[in-house]
């Protein structure tokens, strides 16, 4: 019954952008539209949520007209809700205004103006421990379809460690990990290659059991081995739940490295970033590291379906 | 590997991996032949047992094996308890301060996450049918939802807690903004699970808009709410724990893991680790208990 369960979390998740890109085709008018009401919604939010501090600067006898309170809500240097463009500047000056390294003391080192950098410092580890994670989730879901024992004494452990909000305590394996003399990139990963890890054993477990009797049973008659049937079919068959998979999983590895950044005294990364903006209330700051890693996050998985499609497609399997 | 030759090639190796690691180091050779006798243990039972009993016992030995190793490991290499306390430390400081991760459990999982779940899944579920009407708001709304849902939502718990205060309330409202997206998702494609021809069939009966809800499209719609229920627990968990780091009462797990933690006291830690493991698996086990009562007629719950 788990696991039955568990499939349809991947392909709802899963099939997220890849079917938004599909979809883009004969819906950019629907999704425009849907985007629009979002951003004037939010203008509208910010009406009432920053008024209160426009009023109170004034002072209580100023005749603020609507006109002024407009000009001073949108305009804010620490709004409680910062307006779209202003959001919008921020991330360009970010972005684009600054280098992402700079000359420092004689030699180039990241410049921590830059959201480029931040973005780097946490694409990084993800990236890293993503690779390991999908490797050993891939291997352990082939000793798991070769070995009965691994399949019955993991596999449930495996959904159950699902349920464990292991991203919580992230920050506190990072401290630990930093105590033991590991530092660097390689905390981060490890949370990341944990998160990243188990969506892919249970959707590659989901892949190699995917070919039919039917096959097995040809591949049988060929009297091919279990290496043989691995390679030769069960692998190939295997890839459209891998790549499901990886989406989830690359999606959770940059939260995973995120929430790793937050509380350990990070400076540099873009979980350092959301922190220091909410000690310091620059809520521009955090919504633009937000949306920095919304960015990464879409640039990611957009990969990973780019890369589905094309494989897919050049095996036939495409739809 | 046929089968001829696996039942000494394994064990063979096993006992060659044991010795070898007796030259390097006595104690990493006892924790080597344990693990190595208890999942031999496991595949013989796999291999010649049968029935509910042997799915059951497996996976208890081997998480049973993962404990006695810690412990096992821990005590041989004096690992330091600041770094890793064994299991029986953990259990210890669990048994002693019940009282104090009763009212943690409560702050952060049944204020913060549960009322966040609901409320969030109540809005999604509400959304949903709001917007099933519009094919046109649909093709719009599902693309941004998928969007959503893959994004890191954690990361506006500073800005809710800025909000709301540091009370339960912000960690609801972070799990308000993490659970919708991914409900809303699963809700929209559960709208649709009906078939035409089942539609068509209500239709013939002139059943209205609001019948053909109830009785036709939201039972087909349930497997698909669990499923988006299941993904939400883990998620409310997160979140509720999470948005506790940027600011909390002195209380709650998330409360709790930071403090323990600035204080060194690892057991205390992990004790909460263990209250929110627990939690999150009897939510999901309720969720599922629940599922399988309500959707007894379908597929997956037959198999």
């Amino acid at each position: 019954m788990t696991e039955a369960a568990t499939t349809p979390r991947i392909t709802a998740a899963g099939g997220g952008i890849g079917a938004a890109a599909r979809a883009a085709g004969g819906a950019v008018l629907p999704i425009l539209a849907v985007v629009l009401a979002i951003v004037t919604l939010w203008y509208l939010a910010c009406i009432p949520l920053n008024s209160a501090w426009v009023i109170d600067r004034a002072g209580p006898e100023a005749d603020l007209s609507t006109g002024d309170i407009l000009s001073g809500v949108f305009n804010q240097e620490r709004p409680v809700l910062p307006a779209p463009h202003q959001v919008a500047e921020e991330l360009r000056a970010t972005v684009l205004g600054e280098p992402p390294l700079r000359e420092r003391r004689g030699s180039l080192q990241g410049n921590p103006r830059s959201l480029v950098f931040h973005a780097y410092q946490t694409l990084a580890p993800t990236l890293l421990g993503f690779l390991v994670g999908t490797g050993a989730g891939i291997l352990l879901a082939v000793g798991i379809i070769h070995n009965r024992a691994m399949d019955m004494g993991v596999m449930p452990w495996a959904i159950a460690s699902q349920m464990i909000p292991i991203l919580a305590i992230a920050p506190m394996i990072i401290v630990v990990l930093n105590a033991v003399g590991i530092e660097g990139l390689l905390p981060k990963s490890l949370i990341s290659a944990y998160l990243s890890f188990f969506p892919v054993v249970v959707g590659m477990v989901k892949g190699l059991r995917s070919p039919s009797s039917m096959d097995l049973d040809l591949l049988k008659t060929y009297s091919a081995s279990a290496g043989q049937t691995l390679a030769k079919l069960r692998l190939p068959a295997s890839l459209p739940f891998l790549f499901a998979s990886l989406k989830v999983s690359v999606a959770a590895a940059l939260v995973g490295t995120i929430v790793a950044e937050l509380p350990t005294g990070a400076r540099f990364g873009l979980g350092a970033r959301l922190l220091t903006g909410s000690y310091y209330g620059q809520t521009i700051q955090i919504w633009s590291a937000l949306f920095m890693a919304a960015i990464c996050a879409a640039l990611l998985v957009g990969l990973i379906g780019l890369a589905e499609r094309v494989t897919l497609k050049r095996m036939g399997l495409a739809r | 590997m046929t089968a001829l030759r696996a039942p000494f090639l394994l064990p063979g190796l096993g006992i060659l991996i044991v010795l070898a690691a007796l030259l390097i180091d006595p104690r990493l050779a006892l924790v080597l032949a344990a693990w190595f006798a208890a999942w031999g243990l496991n595949a013989f039972i796999a291999r010649t047992g049968r029935g509910a009993g042997v799915r059951f016992l497996v996976p208890v030995i081997f998480g049973l094996t993962l404990i006695g190793l810690w412990e096992l490991a821990v005590r041989l290499f004096e690992v330091s308890p600041v770094i890793l306390p064994p299991p029986t430390m953990i259990a210890e400081e669990f048994a002693g301060s019940i009282p104090i991760l009763w009212a943690d459990f409560v702050q952060t999982i049944v204020k913060g996450a549960l009322s966040g779940l609901v409320i969030g899944c109540a809005a999604a579920v509400l959304t949903a049918l709001a917007i099933d009407r519009s094919p046109f708001l649909q093709r719009g709304l599902k693309p941004v939802g998928n969007f959503v849902a893959a994004l890191p939502i954690v990361g506006t718990a500073p800005i809710l807690v800025m909000w709301f205060g540091f009370g339960w309330q912000s960690k609801a409202a972070v799990v308000v903004v993490m659970v919708f997206f991914p409900m809303l998702v699963n809700m929209l494609e559960g709208l649709k699970a009906s078939d035409h021809m089942q539609r068509d069939l209500m239709r013939t009966y002139a059943a209205s808009y609001g019948q053909t809800l109830r009785k036709l499209r939201l039972p087909a719609a349930l497997p698909f709410f669990f499923n988006g229920l299941k993904i939400c627990s883990t998620l409310a968990l997160i979140g509720a724990i999470v948005a506790e780091f940027f600011g909390s009462p002195i209380l709650g797990i998330g409360f709790r893991i930071k403090t323990s933690f600035g204080a060194l006291n690892l057991p205390m830690v992990w004790a909460e680790i263990a209250v929110s493991a627990l939690a999150g698996s009897a939510l999901y086990g309720l969720i599922a208990w629940i599922e399988r009562l309500v959707t007894f007629w379908h597929p997956s719950q037959r198999g």
